[in-house]
């Protein structure tokens, strides 16, 4: 039951929805009644990703595409721009592999850039060897009208570490899924996110970490502002498997809630089986605090730029947390500027 | 300068203030004083705006204008400034940038230029360096983790940088030990100049003998029951309010 399968077999009952707990508030067999047809390939003008200028390579995949391989050697390091667009109002799916080899070092610089109403699907298949490492940043900036699921398998080597970080403003659906299993032996991981959603915007940031063996590290923050009559999704779970102990894994999810229409769904959840682990989470929803806001504005702040420095400054607990320094500005402008529209 | 005049405001459907009339003129430094529930807080919230607080008849102006007309950044604008009895921390939001942030709206606001970094940098560590502020302390988030007196040090260096024409103190001396006390009232004494005012909130004396006031004033059950000069600090000190709250 996936977004893949159906797109494969064409039979919306292959969709995941309402009846499937972890799609249940991403529910795409209730949304989509006729998958569309498949998208013709995209034509016209791509323009640049947002990435461009920081990377070695860049990988444009436009409307779906047979599956892609990057690889990093050994030793290696790549700074690489990887560019899912879509066009159009069609159906397609593309699959990228990235292979870290020992020792490599890469950046991966994601984006999801689209317009129109295409129902569209990502599928990767990411692995470290020992002591590779990789930074994923995912910058999701689609259309209103479409429909989006990105699915990563992450596989870590012990002694690898990844880090990750999705921006999203949401499409009519959207979706970033990371599932990453986690062997122990000091590797690290961790997995950040921020949701931006306005208008009637809809995100989903979904993690599943399995931790599979002893001395595993799991660091997460997820952060969301939600307004009008947007809606954010935020899943993490932390499965500690028997065995793994002395695995250190801490999750936090807040959310501001701006407007009273907005809505944020949020399931934290830790499953341990193993004895010896340190594992919290935390979780909040809330407004901005006005106290906070009246002090700014008594400072002589207008009352929107006083808004704009709370909530920038909110998020910004996240962004400060890219190890890129470049990407790390482009995505707190990109931020700043979908806080301040 | 400041001028109000049978000020009523409520809180929630509440009366609080009862007919408050209060005159500050330019240079002087009015102290008000009163018994818990009198309505001094709500004094401060009603002069700078905050949401809630219901002005239901009277006037408050700043050199002829009207105060209660404009939104709380615009008073800020024309120099209002309240020193909170608890200040706000502001987590992400690094005491500097606040700071500036808060000076170039005003400047904004006023038609004047923007402050240049530099500029703004020289300024806040010579006034830093007055009040005994660790530099160091202003690149952390506004307030977050810092103590009592650390609080109101900072809220002393923002009314030293922006240099407002009017200043608020609402329970300064609240949860301060006698050294910090004594270096926030020499940093508030440093502001007193001809054009300036200041009334200064207090329920205790203690404050006033650091900030000596021009007159003193007492607030009971929503109006100014008594005025007088500094002496009149000294009395309710010595007899405390009960006088005042029959006479209310």
């Amino acid at each position: 039951m996936s977004l893949a399968l159906a797109l494969k077999t064409r039979d919306v009952s292959d969709l995941p929805g309402k009846r499937h707990e972890d799609w249940r508030w991403t529910d795409l067999r209730g949304l989509i009644r006729v998958l569309p047809e498949p998208s013709a390939p995209a034509s016209g003008d791509l323009r640049a990703g947002p990435f461009d200028a920081l990377a070695g390579r860049v990988l444009t995949i436009a409307n779906g595409r047979d599956e892609q391989v990057l690889s990093v050697g050994p030793g290696e390091t790549a700074a690489v721009a990887l560019r899912i667009v879509g066009r159009g109002d069609g159906a397609h799916a593309a699959g990228v592999r990235i292979d870290v080899a020992e020792g490599g070092r890469l950046t991966l610089l994601e984006s999801y850039e689209g317009e129109g109403g295409y129902v569209a699907q990502t599928s990767l298949a990411i692995q470290l060897a020992a002591g590779a490492s990789a930074e994923r940043i995912v910058l999701a900036e689609e259309g209103p009208d479409a429909v989006s699921v990105s699915h990563a398998e992450v596989r870590l080597a012990p002694g690898a570490s990844f880090a990750q970080t999705a921006l999203v403003s949401g499409a009519r659906r959207q979706r970033i899924e990371t599932r990453v299993a986690h062997p122990g032996g000091h590797a690290a991981l961790r997995l950040d996110g921020v949701y931006l959603l306005a208008d009637k915007r809809h995100a989903d940031l979904t993690t599943v970490v399995t931790h599979e063996g002893l001395d595993g590290a799991t660091e997460q923050l997820t952060k969301g502002v939600v307004r009008d009559q947007a809606r954010g999704v935020f899943q993490g779970r932390i499965v500690v498997a028997e065995g793994a102990d002395r695995t250190d894994a801490r999750m936090g999810h807040h959310a501001l809630i701006l407007s009273d229409r907005a809505e944020v769904d949020a399931k934290p959840e830790l499953e341990i089986y193993a004895d010896d682990v340190s594992c919290a989470h935390g979780n909040t929803v809330g407004a901005l605090d006005e106290d906070a806001l009246f002090y700014a504005r008594q400072r002589g702040m207008p009352e929107a730029d006083a808004r704009a420095l709370l909530t920038e400054a909110f998020i910004g607990e996240v962004i400060d947390r890219i190890a890129h320094e470049g990407a790390r500005e482009i995505v707190r402008a990109w931020a700043a500027e979908r806080l301040r529209a | 300068m400041l001028s109000v005049q049978n000020l009523h405001a409520a809180v929630e459907g509440k009366e609080i203030l009862k007919g408050l009339s209060l005159e500050v003129p330019a240079g002087e430094v009015h102290a008000i004083m009163g018994p818990n529930g009198a309505g001094k807080s709500t004094l401060s919230y009603v002069l700078t705006g905050r949401e809630g607080y219901e002005v239901t008849e009277g006037s408050a102006t700043l050199d002829g204008e009207d105060l209660l007309a404009l939104e709380p950044n615009e008073r800020a604008a024309k120099g209002v400034f309240l020193s909170f009895q608890y200040p706000l921390e502001i987590p992400g939001v690094p005491a500097l940038t606040f700071i500036r942030t808060a000076l170039n709206a005003q400047r904004k606001a006023r038609g004047e230029p923007e402050v240049s970094a530099p500029e703004f940098l020289k300024l806040v560590r010579a006034k830093a360096a007055e009040l005994k502020i660790d530099f160091d302390m202003l690149k952390r988030a506004l307030n977050v983790g810092f103590s009592g007196g650390e609080k109101k040090r900072m809220e002393i260096l923002q009314m030293a940088v922006l240099s407002p024409r009017f200043l608020i103190l609402d329970e300064t001396d609240s949860g301060l030990d006698i050294d910090a006390l004594r270096t926030v009232a020499d940093g508030v004494n440093a502001l007193r100049a001809p054009d300036r005012g200041m009334l200064v909130i207090t329920h205790y004396q203690r404050l006033l003998d650091y900030i000596k006031p021009d007159r003193v004033h007492v607030l009971s059950a929503g109006r100014i029951v008594a005025s007088g000069g500094p002496e009149l600090a000294l009395e309710l000190e010595r007899e405390g309010y009960d006088k005042y709250a029959r006479a209310a």
